[in-house]
């Protein structure tokens, strides 16, 4: 059976599964939970200053839902721990000493001064957690009082505060970024430049959920205002793989522990992010969904994928799929694919011809001898991969590569099995000499 | 036993309430919802093409799924003016069901008729909705619908909306025809014959006219001098007979009778047998044979004289019947009628096998006992109403595609119209498009 196990900035931890810094890990009650669940840590929800902050007693979180009432998005306004420093200390140090197998980060969010973050870093080196997060991540409210995102969205501060906090205590420091910025790379650059020892991926994003249109007024609301909140979930999953991998691949951070963070809610999420670099996953929402015996159910099929793979530890995949991110003029564009529709799993809905048609390539074909019947037309077919993705059967339409020698019906050009990319084709004016 | 066991009252009062509440109750929002989403909205969907109204199906599918019950309505009631009943009695199983692509790898596909049913009568239901559909211009025109059937009815409200004026004639007290009269009350509780004709008439310009029997109270020629057009929409009023001696006893009647009085009546007061017997394999016969039994009848046998094959109700009809307690015995077919001192006592019959194509009998004869025997080896239309001026064809009046009839100025459709499967929903469609046959001709407009 394959080892889960993580070493993470020396921090052991059973599995790669982390439970992020949100309302999950706001209390040891919930954290004792999460740890006989099977959680490998967690990251204590973000701590801050005394006196507390105070939260809304209306709706903190809302949802994207997909059918079924599938949560495929999910939105909160909640702020940081809004109980006493030392009573979450206090549990810290509890919970800790009871699993001491498990990974256990503490989630930091205090003004941006030295002291501050000297009089808090003190106070948790004494509850023995293995590391400290910084929270610069975090898109309402606390942005608005200079903390959060408003921190992560200015690379200078981001490193500033890293590198006080990496003097002043002797823990590891994970900086946690967010994904409101426009390139992630300057962020990430700016901690790896401040000493930091791990990045960790996304907070959430900027959003409004929706408008009631009865009451004509944004959604939620706490007595009749709302405001943006921050957004993760399932649907949240492509942005943070980017952001990963773009850390992942440049030159300036390439090799910088990350922990990712973003709509990771089965084993398959989790294996990406790992296969994208990340040597450990953090996950709010699927134990916001489903509560935390999901763990068990990632773990499981972490486990079996890794066996079928041949895979003995995480690290024999880790940051595996990192080399094939490129810039798109690295593409070889003498490579061909063609849509391939199997005529016997087929159900005849007909929603790949009407999409090709209406918004691609008219390239397939409805009928055939008169009959309901899809067929690609490879005289049309760019490979664009529309069909593919909208067919509702899964494997029913696939992607077909040409073969050396094959000739391209929609070009006529014969394949020849070479790579050529934008940089060296004759259309770019800028192209460089060959 | 002196007497045959026929009499009314078999049951409690909460039993008739539970038997004869709705067969199939509706789909609450939520179970229509999560069904709404199942449907792949097909390109040239199949289950459109199958429908003999061409409803738009994932369109009004895609409506409810968007909490848009308003728009799924119009779009089925504009295809389909009598959506609702047909939501409740298409035997969606052969049409458009049978068609929805996820049968190909679910063996279950999206359940069409009752999310019709849902959009419909969540457009009903909601009593200060702005109509649906207005009456263009008024054209003058004044046309008679006789009959108002599936087919009158769809006949009239297109031509109402189309601007003109309709008479809308039946030989019964209430409207309907065989929505009113002539389906089990299981499938159209809650009144919901007259809901629907109720909204129908809504649109208004049709002017409806009870008790006028063709051929007695009014005629084909008169209609003509004072309308500008005449469609027929007659139905099958004759029922065919066993081809047996038939003495005239209290227990033998025609299903369509029982159906309707117990359409028409509270069925605590309607009688039925102990042991009864339904000769025939249709819908009528199902109708019949399972009313039977909700009535309290200890046995009811159905007998059809060919396999199961032959059998004219659907599968899921079949189904239905079965799993209510209804016996149905195949190869069979009536030799006598058998009566002691004026009382039926039950029915003689000859089994039956294929042989070289042909229903031939085996030879072997049974006898089942009965204190009813209900008659639904199926019905014929009868010719002598309309006269003899209107060619026929196949014992039904011959029409072209556009349901002209032989005569000038005169339309048919529906069962009494040759060509069809008899199902409601062709009815319906029958009617529309000669509504809209009917208008092209009086205006010379073409008109879909």
């Amino acid at each position: 059976m394959a080892d889960l196990s993580t070493n993470f900035l020396g921090i052991r931890s059973p599995n790669p599964f982390w439970l992020a810094s949100a309302p999950p890990t706001d209390k040891e009650v919930n954290v004792r939970r999460a740890f006989e669940a099977g959680w490998g840590g967690v990251v204590w929800k973000t701590l801050g200053e005394d006196p507390p902050v105070v939260n809304v007693n209306g709706p903190r979180y809302a949802t994207l839902w997909s059918q079924d009432r599938r949560v495929i998005g999910f939105n909160n306004i909640e702020l940081i721990s809004d109980r006493p420093l030392q009573t979450n200390l206090d549990e810290i140090k509890r919970v800790k000493r009871d699993f001491p197998d498990r990974a256990m980060v503490v989630s930091l969010m205090v003004p941006v001064n030295e002291p501050s973050w000297k009089a808090i870093l003190e106070r948790v080196a004494d509850t023995g957690a293995d590391a400290v997060e910084l929270n610069f991540g975090c898109p309402h409210g606390m942005s608005e009082r200079g903390m959060g995102s408003a921190v992560g969205q200015v690379p200078e501060y981001i490193q500033q505060v890293t590198e006080w906090c990496k003097k002043l205590t002797k823990m590891p420091v994970i900086v946690k970024l967010t994904p409101n910025i426009t390139d992630v790379r300057f962020p990430a650059r700016a901690a790896k430049a401040g000493g930091a020892d791990a990045v960790s991926l996304i907070n959430t994003i900027n959003s409004v959920m929706g408008v009631d249109l009865d009451r004509m007024t944004m959604s939620p609301v706490t007595d009749g205002l709302g405001s943006h909140g921050g957004y993760c979930g399932q649907a949240v999953k492509p942005i943070a793989l980017n952001m990963v991998a773009e850390i992942a691949r440049d030159a300036a951070t390439a090799g910088l522990p990350i922990s990712g963070i973003g709509g990771i809610t089965t084993w398959r999420d989790a294996a990406e992010f790992i296969a994208m670099g990340c040597g450990t996953v953090q996950v709010c929402t699927a134990a916001m969904v489903y509560g935390f015996k999901i763990v068990q159910d990632m773990c499981s099929g972490l486990s079996n994928f890794m066996d079928e793979k041949g895979y003995k530890s995480l690290a024999d995949f880790q940051g595996r799929a990192v080399p094939t991110v490129k810039n798109w003029n690295q593409l070889n564009l003498n490579y061909v694919e063609k849509a391939v529709i199997d005529q016997d799993s087929c159900i005849k809905c007909g929603r790949c011809h009407v999409v090709c048609e209406d918004t691609s390539h008219q390239a397939i074909f409805a009928t055939k001898n008169g009959q309901r019947h899809f067929e690609v037309n490879d005289a049309e077919c760019v490979g664009c991969n529309l069909c593919v993705s909208i067919c509702p059967v899964p494997g029913t339409i696939t992607m077909r590569k040409l073969q050396p020698g094959e000739t391209d019906a929609r070009t006529g050009r014969v394949i020849d099995g070479s790579y050529a990319n934008w940089t060296t084709h004759p259309n770019n004016p800028m192209r460089s000499c060959t | 036993m002196d007497l045959a066991d026929l009499k009314s009252g078999r049951l409690g009062a909460d039993d008739y309430a539970r038997n004869f509440a709705d067969g199939h109750p509706p789909l609450n929002r939520t179970q229509a919802l999560i069904e709404a989403e199942r449907c792949y909205y097909c390109y040239d969907a199949p289950c459109q093409t199958a429908c003999p109204t061409g409803i738009d199906i994932p369109s009004f599918i895609q409506r409810i799924a968007q909490d848009n019950v308003r728009g799924a309505a119009e779009s089925i009631l504009t295809a389909n003016p009598l959506g609702g009943m047909c939501a409740r009695v298409c035997p969606t199983e052969v049409l458009c069901e049978q068609a929805c692509v996820r049968n190909a790898n679910e063996s279950k596909p999206v359940e069409i008729g009752l999310l019709q049913r849902f959009a419909v009568e969540g457009h009903f239901a909601n009593p200060g909705a702005k109509p649906l559909f207005t009456r263009s211009a008024a054209t003058g025109k004044r046309i008679a619908v006789v009959g108002a059937g599936p087919a009158g009815l769809a006949a009239a409200h297109g031509l109402a909306r189309r601007g003109h004026d309709v008479t809308l004639f039946d030989a019964n007290p209430k409207l309907g025809g065989l929505n009113e009269y002539g389906l089990a009350t299981y499938k159209v509780a809650g009144g919901f014959a007259q809901k629907e004709i109720d909204w129908l008439l809504s649109i208004g310009g049709i002017s409806p006219k009870l008790n006028s029997r063709l051929g007695r109270d009014i005629s084909l020629d008169g209609l003509l001098a004072e309308y500008d057009a005449v469609f027929l929409g007659l139905g099958l009023s004759g029922v065919n007979a066993l081809g047996i001696a038939e003495p005239q006893l209290r227990g033998l009647r025609d299903a369509v009778d029982f159906i309707a009085e117990l359409r028409q009546s509270a069925p605590e007061i309607v009688a039925v047998g102990r042991k009864v017997v339904v000769i025939g394999g249709g819908m009528t016969a199902v109708d019949a044979a399972a009313q039977s039994k909700l009535l309290g009848a200890e046995q009811v046998t159905m007998v059809y004289r060919r396999g199961p094959d032959g059998l004219s109700a659907s599968e899921y009809e079949q189904h239905w019947a079965q799993t209510h307690g209804v016996t149905l015995r195949c190869w069979a077919r009536p030799l006598s009628v058998e009566a002691s001192g004026g009382m039926l006592r039950g029915m003689r019959f000859a089994a039956t096998k294929l042989e070289g194509g042909k229903l031939v009998d085996t030879g072997e004869q049974f006898f089942l006992e009965a204190d009813m025997v209900l008659r639904a080896i199926g019905q014929t239309y009868e010719a002598a109403p309309a006269g003899a001026a209107i060619e026929l064809q196949g014992g039904r009046i011959k029409t072209d595609e556009q349901f002209r009839t032989s005569l000038t100025r005169v339309w048919a459709g529906g069962d009494c119209r040759y060509g069809g499967r008899d199902l409601t929903v062709e009815a319906v469609e029958h009617g529309k498009r000669a509504a809209a046959s009917i208008h092209a001709e009086l205006t010379g407009v073409a008109h879909g």
